[in-house]
């Protein structure tokens, strides 16, 4: 394997996936090293979004899915029967395709997560509503109308908001499902701006369909295709000297 | 004929079609305040719905439709807070929580439920609820405030659970996928994502569900009791308006005070089913603004 053994936070072992009888992963291993970016790049339906929601058990929401293999968040499978869930997602973030605030004030998104993990009290909350915008790199553009509903931010803004509710759980890991996909261009590049500052502090796992994105953004990417993982590595070897011709027919257009 | 002006006779057929129903309702209205009307010049709006008095057929006549209004609304009130909990508690359970084949038979119970016609509704209420009140709360007649108002949140159930369960099934799929990657469980999903979100919808559909159990006539007449007086207990009898109405039009004499001050009831009723709607229209559209995170 490429990463180095002691800084691995989360990798999966074997892991099938099927959505009824469909398999939608084939034998999946892979090894994601703390602060790091690493993107996730393929053509639609090779299950690359599917295994970025394996990680925080997002796919326990729907029915009639089956998972085999092991997935080991710091040494301990989170399929386990005795796992919580919720426990999981408190600590593997999450932020969605399209930007998706409550129809609450900017306030309230933030503290949804921390109040029902217990976080309360007046000052408590508020530092953690400032210090979550400023690491999204949004206090400056809300701070004075916080209590308004964030439904009236902007799209870039929302997906900033958003990212701060994930990080005001502060969890270890944060997974990105084509976070910039629903974006224009200027909103775009204000996320890759705070991806680069956020791998700092969480790790990220970075879904995309924007490959300049992935080669700008991470430092690992791995390659599906058709549900199998086809090639892993250093970010740059593989947009210039990737191992796999499927990786480098995709990589240069040819098919995808 | 040119393809023109096909399109302009196919307009008028349809628009001549869609008339038809506000013509109707329009000639409806018309007639019952041209009935209803006129006891105004015997009668004053005060002492009509303000009048402790409903005597219509006594000499000297009066026409005080306060006890009326008072038994329509406390029906329905009560009704509608049974109703409410047991009808969003429904729609929540269909929409969010149920497996997909007990929510196929929960679905279908409801709307039979629904379709069921209130005379059997009433007839229930007549033989089994009312000797049961009558047996075990030891009253002079099980036919009450209490009888009425179960057998009209049964009615009005299926009315808020089904308009409920759009509204919660409307909840973007987003706004509970952010939830759970937040660490939220099922129930505070439900609790603080779900129930906030469908709010309008939910209003709404007690609106109307409000709106159908005050208009309804022939549960009331069979097991509200029938007593034009003001209750003092929520086990007295008492006669909501459309109750009379329904009693008290056969034996009226045609453009009598007596059948005048019925037209004038049903006027009152039009004006409150008509702000349960307005209201009802008013908070969907308040809340659709707020909408979806789109862009």
């Amino acid at each position: 394997m490429v990463n180095q053994e002691d800084r691995i936070i989360i990798r999966t072992e074997n892991v099938n996936f099927y959505y009824g009888e469909f398999q939608a992963l084939t034998d999946v291993s892979m090894a994601f090293e703390t602060n790091r970016v690493t993107a996730l790049i393929g053509p639609s339906g090779c299950g690359k979004s599917t295994l970025l929601r394996l990680l925080n058990r997002m796919n326990d929401l729907i029915d009639g899915c089956r998972v085999e293999g092991r997935i080991l968040f710091e040494g301990r499978n989170i399929y386990e029967p005795d796992v919580d869930p919720v426990e999981v997602r408190r600590r593997i973030g999450m932020v969605f395709q399209k930007p998706n605030p409550f129809p609450k004030s900017i306030f309230n998104n933030i503290t949804y997560g921390p109040r029902l993990a217990g976080v309360s009290g007046k000052a408590d909350l508020e530092a953690l509503v400032e210090r979550s915008l400023r690491q999204a790199v949004l206090w400056d553009e809300v701070k004075d109308i916080l209590g308004q509903s964030a439904m009236m931010l902007s799209g870039g803004q929302q997906q900033r908001l958003c990212i701060a509710r994930a990080l005001a759980m502060k969890p270890d890991i944060l997974l990105m499902d084509e976070p910039t996909s629903a974006l224009d261009p200027i909103s775009t590049a204000k996320i890759e701006e705070l991806i680069e500052e956020l791998k700092k502090t969480y790790t990220i796992i970075i879904v995309t369909h924007n490959m300049q994105q992935a080669a700008r953004v991470s430092d690992f990417t791995g390659f599906f295709y058709l549900g199998k993982m086809i090639e892993f590595n250093v970010t740059e070897k593989i947009f210039t000297k990737p191992d796999m011709k499927q990786t480098e027919d995709y990589i240069t257009g040819r098919f995808g | 004929m040119n393809r023109k002006q096909k399109e302009a006779v196919i307009r008028a057929v349809f628009f001549s079609f869609a008339l038809v129903s506000i013509l109707i309702l329009g000639l409806i209205v018309v007639s019952l305040f041209r009935e209803g009307l006129p006891l105004f010049r015997q009668v004053s709006v005060k002492d009509f719905l303000f009048g402790m008095e409903w005597y219509p057929t006594y000499d000297p006549p009066s026409f005080g439709i306060w006890p009326l209004i008072v038994g329509s609304v406390i029906v329905t009130v009560l009704a509608t807070l049974i109703a409410i909990p047991i009808g969003i508690l429904t729609a929540v359970y269909i929409a969010e929580v149920a497996p997909p084949l007990l929510k196929d038979v929960f679905k279908s119970v409801i709307e039979l439920l629904a379709g069921l016609p209130s005379v059997v509704l009433g007839f229930f209420g007549m033989v089994v609820v009312a000797p049961w009140l009558q047996d075990t709360f030891d009253l002079p007649t099980g036919l009450n405030i209490v009888n009425a108002s179960l057998i009209l949140a049964l009615m009005a159930v299926p009315t808020i659970a089904s308009i409920s369960e759009d509204a919660i099934y409307a909840v973007p799929r987003e706004y509970k996928e952010a939830s759970y990657a937040l660490g939220a469980t099922t129930h505070e999903t439900i609790l603080r994502v779900v129930i906030p979100s469908a709010l309008s919808g939910i209003s709404t559909a007690v609106i109307l569900g409000m709106s159908r159990a005050i208009g309804e006539t022939m549960v009331v007449l069979m097991v509200a009791g029938g007593a034009a007086a003001i209750p003092e207990s929520l086990f007295d009898s008492v006669r909501p308006m459309p109750a009379s109405i329904a009693a008290e039009m056969g034996e009226a004499p045609f453009r009598s005070l007596h059948y005048q001050a019925l037209f004038a009831t049903g006027m009152v009723l039009f004006f409150i089913t008509l702000a349960f709607n307005l209201v009802a229209d008013y908070i969907s559209n308040k809340f659709k603004e707020v909408g979806s995170g789109t862009l």
